[in-house]
């Protein structure tokens, strides 16, 4: 019997495909930030979420993967995309990108990131290096356990599920309702 | 090559945010803040499932689809006081809209 079969995915998991998907992330969600046409940003950040899932996927969680395909590659960045659209870019796209304490704004962010790798340098030792591998073939039937229930029993997030069906009816609901002509 | 631990996607997951926040402070268009914090909220679920993968068990993923689901909420809410507002007063930039800055 192949050998390869037992491991998972961890063949394809290799050290290059991580560089290569962070720096497609990290340089498109630089482009996202930076262009000055809209429509462009909106398909660089395509490019970071999908570069994301890809990253998930090395992380042995593909149905996590998945809902950030179909979810926000394929529904967010479409509703993006509209309100893109429907707004007037032409005037917006020949005015000043930037505000005028952006100097500022700048520099509060290169020190949240020098707290970040300093916290990341003085912590190393509580993110220890050994993986657990989840079971990859059973994710998504173990996540359904968690949110619906299983063996006749509700599940640990069942409540918290009904709870998200309910803000996202919120939503519709404010969404429709602001966007309505006369109220 | 070292192999791939959980600090590096750490590391790319805090460039991420950063990414996003500079995004936030320093744009004038509203399309493009709303982006911006799209890029925040992938940072912490890519956050997550690496401290999920790291322990072995599957409660950064639940959170992680939680999020997904609190951040097309976010979206859809956040677009349509857009258009309200672009209704009423012709404009997406922020430094425009300071009608409550007094």
């Amino acid at each position: 019997m192949n050998p390869l079969l037992n491991t998972g995915a961890a063949p394809v998991a290799t050290p290059f495909f991580f560089y290569l998907l962070a720096g497609a992330a990290i340089l498109s969600g630089l482009l996202v930030i930076t262009r000055r046409n809209a429509v462009h940003s909106a398909l660089a950040l395509i490019v970071t979420l999908l570069s994301v899932s890809g990253l998930y996927l090395m992380l042995y969680a593909p149905f996590v993967a998945g809902v950030q395909i179909i979810v926000y590659a394929g529904g967010i960045m479409v509703l993006f995309l509209f309100v893109i659209m429907l707004v007037n870019i032409e005037r917006v796209s020949k005015e000043r990108q930037f505000n005028r304490i952006w100097p500022v704004g700048l520099a509060a962010s290169c020190a949240l990131l020098a707290v970040f790798l300093a916290a990341f340098t003085k912590g190393k030792d509580l993110f220890h290096d050994r993986p657990i591998t989840l079971p990859e073939s059973t994710n998504t039937q173990q996540i359904a356990g968690y949110l619906y229930g299983e063996a006749g029993r509700i599940g640990q997030y069942t409540f918290a599920f009904e709870i998200a069906s309910l803000l996202l009816l919120v939503a519709i609901l404010g969404a429709v309702i602001m966007t309505k002509k006369k109220i | 090559m070292v192999p791939i631990t959980t600090m590096h996607y750490l590391v790319v997951a805090a460039s991420l945010f950063v990414l996003g926040v500079v995004g936030v402070l320093t744009r004038r268009n509203v399309v493009i803040i709303l982006m911006s914090i799209e890029l925040i909220l992938n940072a912490v679920n890519l956050n997550l499932v690496a401290f999920s993968r790291m322990w072995g068990n599957l409660h950064g993923q639940l959170f992680a689809i939680f999020i997904v689901v609190d951040a097309a909420a976010e979206a859809a809410i956040g677009l349509g006081i857009l258009i309200a507002f672009f209704r009423n007063k012709e404009t997406i930039n922020v430094d425009e809209i300071d009608l409550l800055k007094w």
